[in-house]
């Protein structure tokens, strides 16, 4: 339980730790809260020659709302974001889920882009980006005088040396158990959330063995009402349901009505179909694809109710 | 009793330390030490062909490596079997590091020193074992079935086969009585593998003192003097050359009594060898493979009963997995065997148990050791038989009850200590009476029709236990009054957070009349009391309270000798009151038991005021007897060992309401009520801590934790992150009540209460989850998983 060797680098800007991520590649790893990575380390699951940490960036700290979303920078601990008022007025889906991750000691210290960035299927975070359809911003660094890419927004990053920056959308983010677009040489400097659009509403449902656990299954669910207050569009994004989150749209399920008379359950058969859900020793497959459907309809009537509520 | 502070809520004095950073585990020891780290068998069975450690040597700050070849002496033997029994006719330990052979993941088969923790790990990595892969035997079913063996001169993987009988009052034999009984039933349950779980693992920490040629341990053990012969035997040592003291230590339940661990007698005889201080500090995956596990036993179970739900006959045959080996011999099974009656008289019994050998990791006692088995089985049978007659649960329980008159009740059988199980005394009808009332069970079937009108499912549980507590042989206690007035106890038996240091200085404050700020208290630590046998089957309270009461009475008779000689009074008329002792009724006739310790010793040389009033010149002696009178002694201390003709059996019964999710299967306890019995209460706060937390530990052995092993013999959640202990949010509030029946059979009338709280539990929540479901549950732990499974099978 103790880590094999690695270099350390303690990076006092962003260029300098993207630097240290051009020159080592693969062989380096970013520390932000360490939840994930401090354990895999510690069981020698991971082996990384160096380990990179931002937590002296504190540029990277903000939770920046904007009318049109919310940007969270990649030293955000999700403890600031679950109690951030204008995030949550902006975003509730946030709240909602930020509220089921792991535990407070863990939430303080935890990252809402290192989260995204370890895109383990069973975690919240990544659910809830794949269905806002929201992006994680990507730096690395460029040759010399490369002129930085998507410059209104290279400021955000740093100043100092020239870098690329990319935004990838969650649908294209999430590559696999684990795995992400984020290459070698990049560093995921933040996430962007969008905002709840009018008369829509949002709610989180899992079942995990004990609280704060990963779950067996969740669903987080976004339905969006028009002006007669009838169903528009309606969506989920299933955890533990596949080797990414799993965005299933039910608008046409649901029928283009008022929520009391939606198609709520053929909207959860539909979600469970999609599902591939896996045996593990906590639960068995048919258990979790069960939960699916049942949270599926909890989740899409909860949401329909903050929708008419809002 | 004299003053209020026996039986009163004062709070753990320990727990400002404890809690806020300042305790001293064994990990806090030791900052300069080597370090030691295990390579551990990853198969759970093979030959050991060759160990390489040529890539290790060229770690930097490596230290030494160690195989069984490199063992001296007895070091080389297998770990002792420390508790031998008849019925064990395959008992089998382990060595120390591997020889040859390994019988279960985790299994030590060499041992790195380095200059830390980190290098050892290292160095542990490049070590390259090469194994011959055996067949390995998992589950008990199997393993009493295989052909394949897990010891090679164990024939059928049997360690011990058991029977205890006891016949009819008419002589019948058990299986005559349930062939005539009106109503028969028989079936089978099963209950899953946990463990203890300590938040701190084991530790090891030696040093070495050449110049003196003795030798410190510290180890995290529930017993301090038993590793001190244990390792003084293994080491070849003089006795008083070992000294072996338990620091601070997060947690025992049961794992920290096995002993001497490999790593036990492994890092004191690397210290000796190096000359260096050597530390071992068990992480949590090598705890979960390599210390203990508990609790796994599938139980066949047939009854014979009357109209009323009278038990006229019950037969129970037990398979019990032992694990790889069986240091702690056959102690479980015992108890479940002889500990499965509980509160009932039943017409006859008969129970039989095979040990079974399996690859996995041995099986030594787990808080409850054997009861929460035995318990399920009872209570689960009690349940069946209201459920086959239609009778309410607490009726059949009722009718069964040995009554308050039938005290001592002798239940005919052979316990854990190899002597009769007799109990003392106990009020079962009382029990059930206030539990009843506790969780409002006569309205329950009410609330649970209006809950069924709202689509919610809840159910309530009920059960029932008796323990057998302060198991002997014995232990001691030492009080010493020193000049400055204030009261040092010592006892031999060691702390795991069990709140000593308060319960054994309120008994020695209001045994001897000191405020209880004057007292302190040491245990487990061989250099202030060497003869103990340790902390476990809910014995501390019992064994050494009761001999820390006994020492504080000669103390105190002692005391009061000399203070009437000061006082020129009959001892008879004093009292000692505040630490001062004083002539009944007489204002102003008094005399500080300070004073009192000073008079106790004659000295020639002072080095204090106090001091200079016992010396030769102070005038006050009589020169008609030698200074100390023959058969005194200077000082005034007193020291003085319990040792109970048998155990006394507390008991107990607890209640649940629980909620069943229609849909998700999801199971909530609802409400968690407990009566509990434990004799006097010397701090009814710290036995209502002990409740909480067996409660606890027993809701993470009904729904939450279970030990998953492959049939490879691989354990799949060797982590906190997989093996689900419950968190604060999943333990329920628990109401409870006490009942005080005290025990005849010790000066205190005190009952042990360490267990308790973990027995019934399986029971209570299996009995509650059936009442709302009206599915059997045979089995536990269960899951929501599980429950969701059997509510597509039933339908």
């Amino acid at each position: 339980m103790k880590p094999p060797p690695f270099d350390y680098h303690a990076p006092r800007s962003v260029a300098e730790a993207l630097d240290v991520l051009a020159a080592e590649g693969e062989r380096a790893k970013v520390l932000a809260g360490g939840q994930s990575l401090i354990p895999l380390l510690n069981m020698r699951l991971a082996a990384p020659g160096h380990l990179v940490d931002i937590n002296r960036l504190t540029g990277l700290a903000g939770v920046e709302v904007e009318p049109d979303g919310v940007r969270i920078g990649a030293l955000a601990r999700h403890a600031e974001v679950e109690r951030s008022e204008p995030a949550a007025a902006a975003q509730p889906l946030l709240r909602q889920a930020l509220g089921l991750v792991a535990h407070p000691v863990v939430r303080n210290r935890g990252t809402v882009v290192g989260s995204l960035v370890h895109a383990d299927p069973a975690a919240e975070l990544p659910a809830v980006l794949t269905l806002l359809g929201g992006s994680v911003r990507l730096a690395r660094r460029g040759g010399p005088g490369t002129p930085a890419a998507g410059s209104s927004t290279a400021q955000d990053v740093a100043a100092g040396g020239s870098f690329v920056v990319r935004d990838v959308a969650a649908g294209e983010f999430f590559t696999g158990p684990l795995e992400s677009a984020a290459g070698p040489g990049e560093l995921a400097v933040s996430a962007f959330f969008p905002a709840l659009p009018p008369r829509s509403g949002t709610a989180f449902r899992e079942v995990a063995r004990r609280h704060g656990d990963y779950a067996l299954a969740g669903v987080a669910a976004l339905v969006v009402l028009d002006d007669d207050l009838r169903i528009t569009s309606a969506a989920v994004a299933c955890v533990s349901a596949g080797p990414v989150p799993l965005l299933v749209d039910v608008t046409g399920e649901c029928g283009h009505r008022p929520p009391a008379s939606a198609g709520w359950a053929g909207a959860a058969r539909a979600v469970q179909d999609r599902a591939e859900p896996e045996d593990d020793i906590h639960a068995t497959a048919g258990y979790r694809r069960h939960l699916i459907g049942v949270l599926a309809e909890r989740a899409l009537r909860d949401a329909a109710r903050e929708a008419l509520n809002g | 009793m004299t003053t209020k502070l026996f039986g009163e809520p004062v709070r753990r004095r320990e727990d400002p330390r404890l809690l806020t950073g300042r305790g001293r585990y064994l990990d806090d020891l030791g900052r300069d030490a080597l370090a030691a780290a295990f390579v551990r068998s990853p198969h759970a069975h093979a030959v050991i062909r060759d160990i390489d450690v040529s890539a290790a040597l060229d770690v930097d700050g490596l230290v030494a490596i160690y195989t069984w070849e490199d063992l001296p002496d007895r070091l080389a033997e297998p770990l002792p079997l420390l508790i031998p029994h008849p019925a064990l006719t395959h008992g089998r330990t382990a060595y120390p590091l591997a020889r040859e052979r390994v019988r279960h993941v985790g299994e030590p088969v060499v041992m790195v020193v380095a200059r830390d923790r980190y290098v050892a790990e290292d160095a542990c990595a490049l070590i390259r074992v090469d194994y011959e892969l055996l067949k390995p035997v998992v589950g008990v079913e199997e393993a009493a079935q295989s052909a394949q063996l897990v010891h090679d001169d164990v024939p059928g993987n049997v360690g011990a086969r058991m029977v205890q009988e006891v016949p009819s009052a008419g002589g019948l034999d058990v299986r005559e009585v349930i062939e005539d009984a009106p109503h028969t039933l028989a079936f089978r349950l099963d209950i899953e593998r946990s463990a203890s779980t300590p938040l701190e693992g084991r530790g090891v920490y030696a040093r070495w003192d050449a110049d003196d040629s003795s030798l410190r341990v510290y180890s995290s053990t529930q017993t301090s003097t038993s590793v001190r012969m244990a390792v003084a035997a293994k080491l070849g040592l003089p006795l008083p050359k070992v000294e072996v003291i338990a620091p601070d230590v997060g947690g025992g339940f049961g794992v920290k009594i096995v002993h001497p661990w490999p790593e036990e007698v492994l890092v004191p005889w690397a210290a000796m060898l190096l000359n260096r201080e050597v530390k071992w500090t068990e992480d949590r995956r090598e705890h979960f493979v390599s210390s203990a596990h508990e609790r796994a036993q599938v139980q066949f179970v047939r009854v014979g009963f009357d109209d009323e739900g009278r038990v006229l006959g019950l037969e129970v045959t037990i398979l019990h997995d032992h694990g790889a080996y069986t240091p702690y011999g056959i102690i479980v099974p015992i108890i479940t065997s002889t500990q499965l009656p509980g509160p009932y008289r039943l017409g006859a019994y008969r129970v039989e148990f095979s040990s079974i050998y399996t690859n996995t990791v041995q099986v030594t006692p787990y808080r409850g050791a054997g009861r929460p088995q035995a318990v399920f089985c009872m209570e689960r049978t009690m349940d069946r038989i209201a459920d086959h007659l239609g009778l309410d649960r607490t009726a059949v329980r009722a009718v069964n009850f040995i009554q308050p008159e039938e005290f001592p009740y002798d239940q005919g059988l052979i316990f854990q200590d190899g002597r009769p199980l007799i109990y003392d005394s106990g009020d079962y009808p009382e029990s059930l009476r206030m539990l009843k009332e506790l969780i409002g069970w006569d309205s329950f079937p009410a609330e649970k029709e209006r809950a069924a009108a709202e689509g919610r499912r809840i159910g309530i549980g009920v059960g029932c236990y008796v323990e057998g507590t302060g198991v002997g042989p014995y232990e001691g206690g030492h009080v010493q009054v020193t000049s400055d007035g204030r009261v040092h106890v010592s006892t031999g038996l060691t702390s795991q957070g069990q709140g000593h240091e308060t319960a054994f200085a309120q008994i020695a404050a209001a045994e001897l009349g000191v405020p209880l700020e004057r007292v302190s208290v040491v245990t487990g630590d061989t250099r202030r009391f060497g003869y103990a046998v340790g902390t476990f089957a809910s014995r501390a309270a019992v064994m050494s309270g009761n001999a820390i009461a006994l020492a504080c009475r000669k103390v105190r008779e002692k005391a009061l000798r000399i203070a009437a000689d000061a006082l020129e009074a009959d001892p008879r008329d004093l009292e000692i009151t505040d630490g001062m002792v004083h002539v009944a009724g007489t204002p102003g006739a008094a005399i500080p038991l300070a004073t009192v310790a000073v008079l106790s010793n004659p000295l020639r040389y002072a080095f204090d005021e106090e001091a200079a009033r016992a010396t030769q010149f102070a005038g006050a002696a009589s020169f008609d007897r030698p200074p100390v009178p023959e058969g005194d002694e200077p000082g005034l201390e007193g020291r003085d060992y319990y040792s109970p003709i048998r155990s006394t059996f507390a008991s107990g019964m607890h209640a649940a309401i629980v909620e069943t999710d229609p849909l998700t299967a999801e199971i909530r306890i609802l409400r968690y009520a407990v009566v509990h019995d434990c004799g006097n209460l010397i701090n009814p706060m710290i036995v209502e801590g002990q409740i909480h937390g067996g409660v606890a530990q027993g809701v993470g052995g009904a729904l939450y934790e279970r030990m998953v092993y492959d049939g490879h013999g691989q354990l799949l959640n060797a982590s906190f992150m997989d093996f689900l202990m419950p968190y604060a949010t999943e333990v329920p509030h628990v109401e409870t009540a006490h009942l005080e029946t005290p025990s005849p059979l010790n000066p205190l009338g005190i009952k042990g209460a360490g267990e308790a709280g973990v027995i019934p539990v399986s029971a209570v929540i299996a009995s509650a989850i059936e009442d709302a479901e009206g599915i059997p549950i045979d089995k536990m732990p269960i899951s929501p998983s599980e429950l969701f499974d059997l509510r597509r099978a039933a339908s």
